[in-house]
């Protein structure tokens, strides 16, 4: 994405190229252009511009593609920890 | 069935502007089912959507003067990315939908052209698998579905490609300025309240607008900034737009006056609040990812809490010397 990235290596994004069949979906779904079709199998190109949506994944018919994917906003995170150690009980960790 | 004008007026106009501002926010929506924009015929494409009203206008205007099948999916009034997300906006609801509005009697063809962003919540092949269509991913804006309709329904790189101009970011500070209200303004109450008692209306009034100014420019300028503030984690931009803040707040409340604890307490404790406040603002753009957000939060939570402490500490100690 033009002028905004953010941290570098963190992204959980992992393809196994094995057992990629080339059919193009993850370049198709992704929105931040990680992946690219090159001899007939897919590439990440791009990822650390990968923000984790989990498009790519769920679209790829062969299960080629792994991501943790959710809520990836500050506050729900923060709810979503103190839900998990029973500190509160409210708010289903996002904003709407 | 239902056949749709394509208008855009007053009454649009003012409802986006209304849940912009978080009134009426969760029940701005259409009922799902199967639309008809122009005169369609079983040939004729068709367009899957959210129900959350804000994005069936835009798509429904998005489509005027076609000939177009408009499916409007239950997400319960959330947007496409959003309810992907959620799985609202899924493979469950779509197939569902498709099958309930008896979609495979009106048209000829098997295709359904989503959203791109609504591939976070459905899965193509299983679509396919499930109800005979295939899901085509035209563009990430409705403002594109003309383009790629008349273009034989090809997705050109610009089409697909993310942007967060300055307007875009400016439309999605004033819901989260409401959302932070109640919070903020108990918290201004308390240093208004703890400043009095300390040390006179004036410190109290002083507290509590530092404070609040803190806030907001976490919440507003941060995410205005956010291109030109440097580093790209999010708590550090925040905290560099708390610093200037805190600069404007010394200059504006005769900061040399003060002795050199409640200054370093200035410095410390204001760019921590504006640091947390830019770092939420995470989940509104559309390029962070959760495990970037994760590592902001294990290495900048522990840094806010500690500048906010030390804060208060040196408060105190700049009350008694």
């Amino acid at each position: 994405m033009k002028g905004f990235h953010h941290l570098k290596n963190v992204a959980t994004l992992e393809l196994d190229q094995q057992t990629c069949i080339g059919c193009g979906r993850c370049p198709e779904v992704c929105p931040h252009g990680v992946f690219a079709l090159e001899g007939g199998k897919a590439h990440m190109v791009k990822r650390d511009d990968c923000m984790e949506c989990g498009a790519c994944a769920l679209n790829c018919p062969v299960k080629a593609i792994t991501v943790d994917s959710g809520v990836g906003c500050a506050s729900g995170m923060i709810n979503e920890w103190l839900r998990d150690r029973g500190i509160v009980r409210t708010g289903d960790g996002s904003c709407g | 069935m239902a056949r749709l004008d394509t208008g855009f007026g007053w009454p649009e106009r003012l409802g986006s502007w209304k849940v912009r501002w978080g009134i009426g926010r969760m029940n701005y929506i259409v009922p799902p089912g199967l639309y008809a924009i122009g005169q369609p015929n079983p040939d004729d494409p068709v367009v899957v959507t959210a129900n959350y009203k804000m994005t069936f206008d835009i798509v429904r205007t998005a489509l005027a003067g076609r000939s177009v099948w408009l499916l409007v999916l239950e997400t319960y009034g959330i947007n496409v990315w959003c309810a992907a997300g959620k799985g609202t906006f899924g493979t469950g609801e779509l197939v569902r939908r498709v099958t309930s509005t008896g979609l495979a009697r009106v048209v000829r063809h098997r295709r359904l052209i989503l959203p791109i962003l609504g591939a976070a919540g459905v899965s193509a092949h299983q679509v396919a698998t499930r109800c005979g269509f295939s899901v085509q991913y035209a563009a990430i804006r409705a403002q594109d579905l003309p383009a790629y309709l008349d273009g034989g329904m090809k997705t050109m790189p610009a089409m697909k490609e993310l942007t967060f101009s300055l307007y875009e970011r400016l439309v999605l500070i004033p819901v989260e300025v409401v959302l932070a209200l109640k919070t903020n303004l108990l918290i201004a109450a308390g240093l208004l309240l703890l400043g009095i008692l300390a040390g006179g209306p004036a410190a109290g009034l002083a507290m509590s607008a530092a404070y609040l100014g803190a806030a907001l420019t976490g919440i507003v300028a941060g995410p205005l900034l956010l291109p030109w503030l440097p580093s790209p984690s999010f708590a550090v931009k925040g905290g560099i737009a708390g610093l200037i803040w805190s600069v404007f707040f010394y200059l504006l409340a005769g900061g040399s006056a003060w002795n050199p604890p409640v200054t370093m307490a200035v410095f410390l404790a204001l760019p921590a609040v504006s640091a947390y406040y830019t770092l939420n603002f995470t989940g509104c753009t559309p390029y962070t990812s959760r495990s970037g957000v994760k590592k902001e939060l294990r290495l900048g939570l522990p840094a806010m809490a500690a500048a906010l402490l030390l804060g208060c500490v040196l408060l105190v100690l700049g009350k008694l010397v």
